[in-house]
């Protein structure tokens, strides 16, 4: 079974990740699976999602705002969000205004060009599942997480800055 | 590791931020990262591309015959410890000098990549980094080099300055921007720190209840294409300044273009959104934000204001006998007051500026020699303390006026003596095509061949206060853009080329230069500079400045003259 990151552990991957929407044409073939299906997916086909077997998470690409899941945002156990590239920096804003202002409690997934050197930065913004890109050392990406003792803003894990705390 | 601790009262003066465990923690944590990084790298472990941004966000570039390390000196505060610790590092990892740079930061052009984690141990020891002086990030924020003892001054910046540093350092969000990010505060009635040509400008106002607050601009900068920047807030209550930011570099993170690298400035953006539209959006972010845990408190700015004390003034006249008995013996001191020393906000002290623009020598270049002089001399002149300003010059800021004339002699013996600052020859430059890889063309010998055309001090002080600025490509990094007169390098079909804009400026009333037109050959420059100054001393009227007169008569008659056709 694929591996992720989640909580600072390796462990088992439950979810399946559907790329392209083109995989679901079949949906009978992936029944009683959990499945992380594309934000537009997700968004025209809600009944067909909500009548098969199997729980349904969302993955939004690097352009896509969280906005868009609407109220419903908070009934998903896991939003993915996809980093096409990791210098492309925008899911670091959505996974902040995903728990900050949205309020969002659920799993919140990096899946892409994820690696050991971005992990801190990722779970300080609110990701707290990583599933690593293939050739990525799990082992070794573990030590990312404690690559600084404490850092100077607000952040999820710590929501109060430095200065408030010094 | 032993830390000198410091307590949330300081019992002692400060004149300068003084980093706690907090700070150094950080920096060593740091260093581990990026001593791991690298070490991956060098074993093959860690692909070019992606240590490149990371090597970038510790301020080392791959330049065109070595590795370049760009140190911050953040808004350009340094202590003599300091500088001594950057004279090591040049005569230890680099070939014995640095380079100042137009955003207070200092360049070693030879330091071997693996000794780099070593250079920043350095660094750290003595509360200095590297961190964010590259890559799309936050950079150094920078601030006028009078910050403190300017007279005229609403409010020190660099207590500001200091925040926005913490806040901008490994700002989790905001590492891999669609383009790097630089701030520049202004407390000065006078800007000195190019404030109006930044991503964001923040100049420090009070409104009518006598409230600090911040007028904030956004989407300046130079580059492929000059933009001064727009006001988005006429007032920003001081307490409310990060999370602003937080709103602002998060609207541009979320929707700043990663299509095309040339237009992924916060500038076009803000162009494409349009101001007002772009201010929406901001204020919106900013309603998730306001009031939350980044609000400023006042026990933290107390905290980073007690760091930026007064040094221990004596009480002293407001002239001085000595100087005024040696402004009348020596012409040549005279000559270097005149032009160097600027009013201080205390009776009996003077401002000094360095000016590093000696012929023959790299603008913002300086000797490892030179570093622990004037080092030295800031002990012993002007409380162990300097700046570094966006000219490429040194300032020593607390000098008392009965000192300046022993000062002059002393800076004389290892040729720092340089009068021309404000004049032709202080020539804002950036390393060009003898250093940078980005460069289209060479930038430093056209300086020198500037210089040594007007090398005629007599001359240079007739022509008065002017401002010419070099870059050897258009990234602009010598801000060719805001010169009275700017050269800027071009490629053409392989060979360099020089193009000529005038009417720049980047004090209050910022401009952008106009381009006179066709570019010149290398050799040609100098004879064209000429021209261009010839038609100024002929048109000028009695008290006017090279800028005003261009203002009053427009391009066209430097035009007529620089492209004149010889019969």
């Amino acid at each position: 079974m694929p591996k992720l990151i989640k909580s600072g552990q390796i462990i088992d991957d439950a979810w399946v990740l559907i790329k392209d929407a083109n995989q679901l044409q079949d949906l009978q073939t992936l029944s009683g699976q959990n499945l992380i299906v594309p934000l537009t997916y997700w968004s025209e086909q809600q009944d067909v999602l909500r009548n098969r077997s199997g729980r349904t998470a969302v993955w939004l690409n690097s352009h896509e705002v969280p906005q868009s899941l609407g109220k419903d945002l908070h009934n998903l156990d896991v939003i993915a969000l996809n980093f096409p590239i990791f210098s492309d920096g925008r899911a670091y804003t959505s996974a902040r205004e995903l728990r900050a202002n949205l309020g969002y409690k659920g799993e919140i997934r990096a899946i892409g060009d994820v690696l050991r050197d971005q992990l801190f930065y990722m779970s300080r913004c609110g990701f707290d599942a990583f599933v690593m890109r293939d050739d990525q050392n799990l082992e070794a990406a573990l030590g990312a997480f404690g690559d600084f003792t404490d850092g100077y803003q607000a952040s999820v894990d710590k929501p109060l800055p430095l200065f408030r705390r010094r | 590791m032993n830390f000198e601790r410091h307590s949330n009262h300081l019992t002692q003066t400060h004149t300068m931020y003084r980093y706690d465990n907090y700070d150094h923690q950080m920096l060593a944590d740091r260093i581990a990262q990026f001593r791991n990084q690298t070490a991956r790298f060098l074993k093959g472990e860690l692909p070019g591309p992606e240590f490149l941004p990371l090597r970038l966000q510790n301020g080392l570039y791959v330049q065109r015959l070595a590795p370049m390390l760009r140190v911050a000196i953040p808004y350009g505060m340094l202590s003599t410890k300091q500088l001594r610790k950057l004279a090591y590092i040049a005569d230890y990892y680099d070939k014995g000098y640095g380079h100042f740079t137009t955003r207070q930061n200092i360049q070693f052009n030879w330091p071997a990549l693996s000794d780099v984690p070593d250079i920043l141990a350095h660094l750290a020891e003595v509360e200095m980094h590297a961190i964010q002086t590259s890559g799309n990030c936050i950079r150094n924020t920078t601030t006028d080099q009078f910050a403190g003892c300017a007279v005229n001054e609403i409010e020190d910046s660099r207590p500001y300055c200091e925040i926005i540093r913490q806040w901008s350092t490994f700002h989790p969000e905001f590492a891999y921007l669609p383009r790097k990010f630089k701030i520049a505060v202004c407390g000065t009635i006078d800007d000195q720190a190019a404030t109006q040509v930044h991503d964001i400008g923040l100049f420090i106002v009070k409104n009518e209840s006598g409230e600090t607050g911040f007028r904030v601009l956004v989407g300046g900068g130079l580059g492929r294409t000059p933009v001064i920047g727009k006001e988005i807030r006429a007032f920003l209550p001081k307490q409310h300044l990060l999370t602003y930011l937080d709103a602002i570099l998060r609207v541009y993170n979320r929707e700043g273009r990663r299509d095309n690298k040339y237009k992924a400035r916060i500038k076009i953006l803000v162009k494409e959104t349009g101001v007002d539209s772009f201010r929406d959006k901001v204020e919106k972010e900013w309603l998730a934000l306001k009031d939350g845990p980044m609000t400023l408190t006042d026990s933290e700015y107390q905290r980073c204001k007690q760091y930026f004390q007064d040094p221990q003034y004596h009480v002293l006249p407001a002239e001085s006998p000595l100087l005024t008995k040696a402004l009348s013996e020596n012409v040549l001191f005279a000559g270097w007051y005149y032009q160097n020393v600027s009013a201080h906000k205390k009776p009996g002290y003077a401002i000094v500026t360095i000016c590093l623009k000696e012929t023959g020598t790299a603008p913002g270049d300086i000797t490892s020699d030179q570093m622990n002089f004037v080092a030295d001399l800031a002990d012993r002149y002007s409380f162990g303390e300097l700046r570094v300003s966006h000219e490429q010059n040194i300032i020593l800021a607390d000098v008392e006026k009965a000192a300046l004339c022993d000062l002059w002699e002393a800076l004389k013996s290892q040729k720092l003596h340089s009068d021309n600052r404000g004049l032709l020859t202080d020539i804002i430059c950036c390393p060009g095509g003898d250093f940078c890889s980005l460069a289209n063309a060479k930038s430093i010998p056209i300086a020198e061949s500037i210089q040594r055309r007007f090398g005629d001090l007599t001359r240079l002080r007739d022509i008065g206060d002017i401002s010419l600025n070099i870059s050897g490509c258009m990234n602009a990094c010598g801000h060719h853009h805001v010169g009275n007169i700017g050269i800027l390098g071009v490629d053409k079909k392989g060979a360099e080329f020089y193009q000529i804009s005038l009417g720049g400026s980047v004090e209050n009333d910022t401009a952008l230069g106009q381009i006179v037109g066709p570019s010149f050959a290398q050799e040609e420059v100098p004879d064209v500079i000429e021209k261009i100054i010839n038609i100024y001393m002929k048109m000028r009227q009695p008290g006017e400045r090279f800028l005003e007169t261009f203002n009053r008569v427009g391009i066209e008659p430097f035009k007529d003259e620089v492209y004149a056709k010889v019969n």
